[in-house]
């Protein structure tokens, strides 16, 4: 309903003001479409589409283009989107370190980046950039709410990660808010497939539970494979090791896992039911976060479209920075370093009624969760 | 460390060495007999584990997956055999790297073409699945104790194949004396389309099996493929018994240096920083005892009599 | 009188430099880009042709050498912005010529080191090995956390070079231009050089480079490490093209790559390199437009090359290459 008035307020200030307006805003999504990764783009597409189709906007062009997951093609497309195709806005990476070849520069030519997912901890603090916002998360967010809520029930983790940035993040985050004993720290290989090793030292270490985050294909082998192994101590993780697009590969090897979402599909408000009812009518199956994220991104696009020229950054600035939009996550606003300030809840793994798996919420975690970084942040 | 842990990690280190030998004996023996690097091998290994996840989710049964993948992958090697690489049995190695280059780029793409970018998932059969228990305590799943025997079956199935029969026979006398037993009149064409299918299908076999355990995607091969050639560097290019220990020495190395190592090191870091410094340094390990293996016996530990 | 193939390569040379400059002057900045990564891919293989073409020692593990040229130029880079000292309490740099000195030294060092294990070895273990060597730097810099392990590291601002604005797309591509034009003269140079006479005699004939008292191994490595400085400094020009580098570059589909665009443009030809590089460009960037699928067309292409036309495009134009 939003973006349909978003729309119209466009269409009257086009007839007000007319030349201001008349080039097409044009906005590049580079996103992967294929390889292994290739389920998390094509939600973020997906979710980012639907709410540009639903504001119906002819003045908004997106030109979408497939980084196969490879920073140097990430690198090349996006040179050739600001230098051939000219684009006003980039969006889409899914992973931090494309995000990390792309962006900043990016934004050192002068063009706005809306993040749909990634969110290293190097762009919030104090290489935080006026040009730059996170429509998602902070990277760190959904493990420290795994770390808050392990606090309650459990004594000893395990926890692991793969070797890489995000991996680091994401057990950082994690310390951060728990308090108890740490069975081990392990770090594995990024694109590790098989994991007999660390399940038998999982095994063998006494832990009371395991905090896992492993994105994508990885979770799904080291989930399966766990199923397979004979442990008994529960897995929990951020919401990225249980989301839809991995959930039917796992299959029942994930029931009862817990993970940290900003959304899941059982949210109880007209804005996520709709959003959920009308993602199913367009696509034919259930949203997975990114795609909620993308479809967030895409609206604070159009709101700032509706109100301010994209030529003009300050003014384009300021209108996304009041984020006024209506999220399927709830509350959301930007905190001082432009990534999201908001709720994140608890989730569990159960079978729906037409038994396809999902997340179902079970409480909230974190209420208007700030990141870590954002003191670091001087704008 | 425990012993449940030590001999839980011995065993993964020998699963994971088992299924390099599949890929790596196919490798050896094609470079024995025809004198061909194929880097293409990875690709008749994700062939395998294609043919098995099709077969599989469309007839219900895991094994009849098994059998596609070997017929599959035999079948893939054959063609490729007669369309490409018998043209390269003469050429240098540098040609026949770059064909056979080609031909994962080939495979790879049109593999994504047929059934898309998303990994496909095998279920493990129900006879092999959950955990058994094992001497002091441990737990050991199934499916992978099955994987162990399926290899130490081929292994035995090679040795006597080429110990013991007219094809083996055939090959040893291909691997000593090419040109003689074309003149012996061997249909040496016939044999080598057998060889590089037979190669084929053990690729195949550890793609299906590998399968189950992780998923089913495109370029799955590809670090395998690697393993197997620091397999048979380090076994001795040519020789199978070489692969065998080869492979079982990659597998075990490795398996083991990533449990100690991290372990090791927490006597001198922080425990979080000796759990990153240890897994990059595992993730080296073996290509270091590669480099170390070949400084003293730079054709490997079994050096084929006429590699 | 010129031969055709010089002929054709004094054309090849000519156009590298005037598409881009036509490019800029009709405000197309993207066609300077392309040009320039052709440029420095060209520049990347002809230092792998050193050894292979010259020596026919065919590496499989050139991304090891670009890889590490790409990180020397990111890591000096970053602690040159941040202004935190390096090691030893040396300080980091944002002057390309020093860039590019300390890439190639780094590796022409680590070319040195692994040329000493490999070149052991022949044929197909030589070629195994070199692999395997780049999977393992590969594999260090994926799980060693300090410069971006899996996630790569980020160049915020182009490197400078005395006197020229970097970051005009043009400027850097004449930048890349003139080392790749210094890259050649130095591999006509060494071609014809005592030095080279051996290297190429050692590869047609190593018993009897022996027995008139050359070492080949001597020779070979010191062309090894040769050639893995020259792909360094490649390495380090492609790092402040893309102001980032990952281990991709290390990967060893880069290795592969590096032997393709020799083969394409003609083996054991000076400009090889360069047409190949070329080539590669030009097909990756029409055939990407056209189809997703442009990877299993490039395999045709290179299969067909490999099977029919072994001269590459050189090849085809010229005629059969003069061994030497």
């Amino acid at each position: 309903m939003k973006t349909l008035v978003s729309a119209a307020t466009l269409a009257l200030s086009m007839s007000v003001s007319g030349l201001a307006f008349a080039e097409p805003v044009k906005i590049g999504m580079i996103t992967t479409l294929s390889g292994g990764g290739a389920g998390l783009g094509i939600d973020t597409r997906d979710g980012f589409m639907l709410a540009i189709k639903q504001a119906d906007n002819s003045e908004i062009e997106v030109i979408t283009e497939d980084d196969g997951q490879k920073p140097e093609l990430a690198v090349q497309i996006a040179d050739k989107m600001i230098q051939s195709d000219q684009v006003d806005i980039l969006t889409g990476i899914v992973w931090s370190n494309l995000l990390m070849a792309v962006a900043p520069s990016a934004v050192a030519q002068g063009k706005f980046y809306v993040s749909t997912n990634a969110a290293p901890a190097a762009l919030a603090g104090a290489n935080c950039n006026p040009l730059y916002f996170n429509a998602a998360y902070q990277n760190d967010n959904l493990h420290e709410a795994m770390g808050e809520y392990a606090n309650k029930d459990y004594k000893k983790i395990f926890i692991m990660a793969p070797n890489y940035p995000a991996g680091k993040d994401s057990l950082t985050g994690f310390k951060r808010y728990y308090k108890g004993e740490l069975a081990s720290e392990v770090y594995t290989q990024v694109g590790q497939t098989d994991y007999a090793a660390e399940i038998a030292q999982i095994r063998a270490s006494g832990a009371d539970a395991v905090f896992a985050f492993l994105p994508g294909g990885m979770g799904i082998a080291f989930m399966k494979q766990y199923a397979q192994s004979g442990v008994e101590i529960p897995v929990m993780g951020p919401g990225f090791s249980f989301s839809q697009d991995v959930l039917p590969a796992i299959g029942d090897a994930a029931l009862g896992a817990k993970a940290s979402g900003q959304w899941a599909p059982d949210f109880d408000t007209d804005v996520s039911k709709k959003f959920l009812a009308d993602f199913q009518t367009e696509y034919g199956r259930l949203p997975s976060i990114y795609a909620v994220q993308a479809y967030d991104a895409a609206q604070l696009i159009l709101s700032a479209v509706a109100k301010a020229d994209v030529k003009d950054t300050d003014a384009f600035r300021a209108e996304l920075l009041k984020a006024d939009i209506q999220s399927p996550r709830g509350d959301f606003k930007f905190n001082t370093n432009q990534h999201p300030i908001q709720d994140i809840y608890l989730t569990e793994v159960v079978k729906g009624a037409d038994g396809v798996l999902t997340n179902k919420t079970v409480e909230k975690i974190f209420d208007d969760h700030e990141d870590a970084y954002a003191k670091d942040c001087k704008m | 460390m425990t012993f449940a842990l030590a001999l839980e990690q011995l065993l993964n280190g020998l699963q994971l060495g088992v299924m390099l030998f599949l890929m790596a004996a196919g490798l050896t023996l094609i470079f024995g007999v025809m004198g061909l690097i194929n880097l293409a091998h990875g690709s008749l290994y994700m062939v395998g584990a294609f043919a098995c996840a099709a077969v599989a989710a469309a007839t219900g049964s895991f094994w009849l997956g098994l059998v596609a993948s070997l017929a599959c992958a035999a079948a893939a090697g054959a063609i490729i055999e007669l369309l490409v690489i018998r043209r390269l049995y003469d050429r240098e190695h540098l040609d026949q790297v770059l064909a056979t280059f080609a031909l994962i780029l080939i495979f790879s793409e049109g593999t994504r073409w047929v059934f898309g970018s998303f990994p496909l998932y095998l279920d493990i059969p129900p006879l092999l699945q959950g955990a058994v228990a094992l001497p002091g305590g441990a737990q050991y799943p199934v499916y992978r104790l099955a994987i162990i025997a399926a290899g130490a079956l081929v292994a035995l199935g090679l040795y006597v194949l080429i110990g013991k029969t007219r094809l083996g026979m055939r090959i040893r006398a291909g691997e000593s004396d090419r040109e003689m037993i074309g003149a012996l009149g061997v249909d040496i064409r016939t044999l080598y389309t057998v060889v590089f299918a037979l190669g084929a299908a053990l690729a195949g076999l550890a793609g299906a099996m590998v399968g189950a355990l992780q998923s089913v995607q495109v370029g799955m091969g590809e670090p395998v493929l690697i393993l197997a050639f620091v397999v048979i560097v380090i076994g001795g290019i040519g020789s199978i018994k070489g692969a065998l220990l080869g492979a079982l020495l990659v597998g075990v190395v490795d398996t083991m240096g990533r449990l100690l190592l991290p372990q090791l090191l927490t006597l001198f870091f922080p425990p979080s920083q000796a759990g990153m410094i240890g897994a990059a340094a595992a993730s080296m390990l073996i290509y270091v005892m590669m480099a170390l293996i070949l400084a003293v016996k730079p054709r490997g530990l079994f050096p084929a009599a006429h590699a | 009188m010129l031969s055709r193939e010089s002929l054709i390569n004094i054309l090849l040379a000519v156009l590298l430099l005037a598409v881009p400059l036509a490019a800029n002057a009709y405000g197309e900045p993207f066609y300077v880009t392309l040009a320039t990564r052709v440029a420095i891919l060209a520049l990347a293989a002809t230092g792998l042709n050193l050894a292979l073409g010259l020596g026919g020692l065919v590496s499989f593990g050139h991304a090891a050498f670009f890889g590490i040229g790409g990180y020397a130029a990111g890591i000096l880079a970053t602690h040159g912005f941040s202004g935190d000292p390096l090691f030893f309490g040396l300080s980091g740099t944002n002057q390309m010529p020093v860039i590019w000195l300390v890439a190639m030294v780094a590796a022409g060092l680590v070319g040195l080191l692994i040329g000493a294990i490999s070149l052991r070895t022949s044929g197909v273990y030589f070629i195994m090995i070199t692999l395997a060597f780049a999977q393992m730097v590969y594999y260090f810099a994926i799980s060693w956390p300090a410069y971006g392990g899996e996630d790569g590291l980020s160049i915020l601002v182009r490197n400078q070079f005395p006197g020229v604005n970097t970051m005009r797309p043009v400027n850097f591509f004449l930048i890349c231009y003139v080392a790749l034009m210094a890259a050649l003269g130095l591999f006509v140079l060494i071609r014809s050089s005592r030095f080279g006479t051996a290297l190429q005699a050692a590869r047609q004939n190593e018993v009897r480079v022996a027995t008139v008292g050359i070492a080949p191994y001597r020779i070979r490595l010191t062309a090894f490490a040769l050639s893995a400085a020259m792909t360094g400094l490649a390495g380090a020009l492609f790092a402040d093209l893309n102001r980032f580098v990952s281990p991709s570059m290390l990967s060893w589909h880069m290795s592969g790559e590096l032997i393709v665009l020799i083969i394409l443009g003609g083996t054991g030809r000076l400009f090889g390199p360069l047409a190949g590089a070329a080539l590669f460009v030009i097909f990756e960037y029409v055939l990407g437009g056209l189809t997703e699928r442009w990877q299993f067309f490039l395999g045709l292409i290179l299969l067909g090359t490999v099977l029919f036309a072994r001269g590459g495009l050189l090849g085809l134009l010229a005629g059969k290459a003069r061994h030497g």
